[in-house]
């Protein structure tokens, strides 16, 4: 996956796991949860989709990388650039 | 029950096979309309079944929706549905004066079915289960639901009792009241059991599911055709108050909640038991000051078996064998067995009566099984009577737990 399809893939997470948020004017380097609902049951099923749909597992202690989507992409692409 | 504060019915709010309001369901019930037709399931293909079609987006987000469960997305609808029936204007009362008493069959086999589905999918490894599991499963979740969607921060909780549920959530909802412990009660019955395949595979194992060429013909109470149970989904939850409460607003009153009772068979863990229903409905009875006669209609619990239905008419025939005043029916006909909300959606199908004197007639009996041949049992079509002061409903369940209701039509 190329940077651009990993940010697309998460998006796609989001988007199933807060199905009443407009993700259309994000901002990548911000902190998801200041511009979208999310709690900490929603943040536990984008790191389980990431599970289902990736193979990719993000231990605990690595949950900070997914705090906006420009981490995401960066902390993600090299677990993802094989799919 | 004299001492105590009066309950009143003033709103309902219900889902159904055959329709998501009241109008629409009674009407359907009156035009001879059954509900009951197909589910497709994970491992036993496509089942006879009651399912509801109310619009689940349009009193909860599409998150809640996917946080929550099917029994949640029910009681919500039913909730908010009898709350605007009501006429409350619900944002200007006290949150914490108001309580959810739901009647639920079971709850969180679905939920715990469908995680199994999901972990097969992945080589059952129990990494892919999901951490919604448990909130979803509590056995308060459906009446938790109800609280986080509208705000209400008194007391919830759901009564399991199976298929004696829906009585039951009433019987607390109104005994909460009496103490006043809260100033409104949502209470009734859910049920979203037809998600499960678990209830569908234990009946056919047991003998006891409903099968039929037409599904429309498939719940048939006491015709000789019987053969099982139609298992259903269904919620219907209603507003009570105390009387006074009711009155001070100018409520439109359904009936008054006049007798009520509860008891165990304590005999087995399937088979009923008809002499602790008699015992129930005379209990009923006598906490009401009301003889047989006094009852206008008996709505029967009878679930299309071969052994209930006669065991139920036997127990029938005993009490109210002489009260030419009270006409039997059947609504389980129109909609199947909707568990935890059987009770309660059996009943609104009845309230109507105190208004427009038709006891709605019990569909499919084709062949009246003789042995089911109780005195004006209404079979067909409806039934014109002259007036209609008390209902009494029956809702009885498994491991011998019974619940009667008596409702009077409230007159001022």
């Amino acid at each position: 996956m190329t940077e651009e399809e990993v940010r697309s893939a998460v998006v796609k997470i989001i988007e199933d796991v807060a199905p009443d948020e407009d993700l259309s004017e994000i901002d990548d380097n911000k902190a998801l949860r200041d511009q979208i609902e999310l709690d900490s049951m929603d943040f536990l099923d984008i790191v389980m989709e990431l599970r289902k749909r990736y193979s990719v597992e993000v231990p605990e202690a690595e949950y900070p990388e997914l705090n906006s989507l420009a981490s995401c992409v960066t902390y993600l692409t090299p677990k993802l650039k094989d799919k | 029950m004299n001492q105590l504060p009066r309950i009143v019915i003033t709103g309902i709010g219900l889902t159904a096979p055959n329709g998501n309001q009241l109008d629409e369901y009674r009407n359907n019930i009156l035009a001879g309309k059954s509900g009951v037709t197909t589910i497709d399931t994970h491992y036993m293909g496509e089942l006879i079944a009651g399912c509801c079609d109310f619009d689940t987006f349009q009193y909860q987000k599409k998150k809640e929706v996917r946080r929550g469960t099917r029994a949640g997305s029910i009681s919500i609808f039913c909730a908010n549905e009898a709350i605007k029936n009501a006429t409350i204007q619900f944002e200007n009362i006290d949150k914490s004066r108001v309580g959810v008493y739901i009647g639920i069959t079971e709850h969180g086999n679905v939920e715990t079915e469908n995680e199994i589905y999901n972990i097969s999918q992945f080589g059952y490894d129990t990494k892919f289960w999901s951490h919604h599991h448990n909130p979803r499963t509590v056995a308060n979740s459906p009446a938790g639901e109800v609280t986080l969607n509208l705000g209400i921060t008194g007391p919830h909780y759901c009564l399991g009792a199976a298929c004696a549920a829906g009585n039951i959530g009433l019987i607390q909802g109104a005994q909460m009241l009496q103490l006043g412990e809260v100033d409104l009660a949502l209470a009734g019955g859910v049920s979203e059991s037809v998600h499960t395949f678990g209830i569908f595979a234990a009946f056919k194992s047991q003998g006891a599911l409903a099968e039929n060429d037409d599904p429309e013909k498939a719940s048939r109470p006491f015709d000789v055709d019987r053969n099982g149970i139609v298992v259903s989904e269904g919620g219907c939850i209603y507003t009570l108050e105390r009387l006074d409460d009711a009155l001070k607003r100018n409520a439109h009153i359904y009936g008054e909640i006049v007798g009520h009772a509860i008891n165990s068979d304590a005999t087995d863990f399937v088979l009923p038991n008809p002499k602790r229903q008699g015992e129930c409905v005379q209990l009923a009875l006598n906490k009401a000051g009301l003889t047989p006669n006094d009852i206008n209609i008996v709505n029967t619990h009878a679930t299309s078996t071969p052994q209930g239905d006669i065991q139920e008419c036997e127990m029938i025939r005993k009490i109210f064998g002489n009260s030419p005043n009270t006409f039997i029916n059947n609504t389980k006909s129109f909609i199947g067995h909707c568990m935890g909300a059987a009770g309660t959606l059996e009943l609104a199908g009845n309230l109507p009566s105190f208004e427009d004197n038709l006891v709605h007639q019990t569909i499919n009996v084709d062949n009246l099984d003789p042995a089911c041949n109780i005195q004006n049992l209404v079979i067909n079509e409806p039934r014109k009577v002259d007036s209609v002061n008390y209902i009494l409903n029956n809702s009885f369940g498994m491991v011998g737990i019974n619940s009667v209701l008596i409702i009077k039509n409230y007159k001022e």
